[in-house]
């Protein structure tokens, strides 16, 4: 097999991002969106490490450890968002909640 | 080695978001999750960043995964309520965006002339190293992040709470 070149890292984070990216827009239970948010956020740390890596600097490490305290923030903050609109209308499903379509 | 070992955690991570993607059951996609998790700290180490993964597996694996399995277990769901989630009609659109996305990134990405990774220097990716780094240059970015942590937190704290009026 040949060595590891910086486009497969790159490959597989554009895949996952995607993936996370199609997730989000097919799935309708609010607790799988976020989940696939997290997939790309862990797709952008993986590029972050992978260049770092390539120009063989610490910055991208740094970038990476920002982007999961980013990471973090959010999930708490949409976890409650989640709590919050349950509490209301006892679903998580993105359907239910179009009150605001018109 | 270390081909076989990218590929492996490679196919691990892939399948396992696309598994997640299609579980009904939030508890089954976030199981799927930390799997994925797991592998990308895998990666993560394979690229010299030791450092990094250990954060991975302790912020993601640990502490984002523990919040998002506690509220699926809050909120006590209901088996009739997830079986009948549809699929969004934009399931199609969705397939075709990312693709497009994909191809995008493709056409950008075999634009970098040299691919290989280069020599790094021994001290690469160790805590000593990134913390230096993330407290002499980016110490104002760091500190924001904390500013941004607290305001997590209050705004957690807010939205969680029952209305007492």
């Amino acid at each position: 097999m040949t060595e590891i070149t910086i486009h497969h890292y790159l490959i597989l984070s554009a895949l996952l991002f995607c993936l996370g990216l199609i997730g989000v827009i097919v799935r309708k239970n609010l607790l799988v969106m976020l989940m696939c948010i997290e997939v790309m956020m862990n797709a952008i740390n993986l590029t972050f490490v992978a260049l770092a890596r390539y120009f063989n600097t610490p910055d991208g490490h740094v970038m990476a450890i920002f982007v999961m305290a980013i990471a973090a923030v959010e999930a708490a903050i949409g976890l409650g968002i989640v709590i919050m609109i349950f509490r209301n209308k006892e679903s998580i499903q993105a359907d239910d909640y179009r009150s605001m379509k018109g | 080695m270390e081909t076989y070992l990218f590929y492996i955690f490679s196919f691990i991570t892939v399948w396992t978001v696309i598994l997640m993607i299609l579980q009904k059951n939030p508890i089954a996609s976030a199981t799927c999750l930390v799997i994925s998790f797991f592998s990308l700290a895998a990666l993560f180490a394979l690229l010299n960043a030791h450092f990094v993964a250990v954060l991975q597996i302790l912020v993601y694996a640990g502490a984002i995964m523990v919040l998002f399995i506690f509220v699926i277990m809050l909120l006590n769901l209901k088996k009739s309520e997830l079986m009948h989630e549809k699929m969004s009609r934009l399931s199609f659109f969705a397939i075709i965006i990312g693709l497009g996305l994909f191809s995008f990134l493709m056409m950008k990405f075999f634009l970098i002339p040299q691919i290989f990774f280069g020599e790094i220097s021994p001290s690469f990716g160790t805590a000593q190293e990134v913390g230096q780094s993330m407290f002499t240059q980016y110490a104002i970015p760091f500190e924001l992040i904390g500013i941004l942590l607290l305001v997590g937190i209050i705004g957690a704290v807010l939205l969680g709470r029952k209305d007492t009026d």
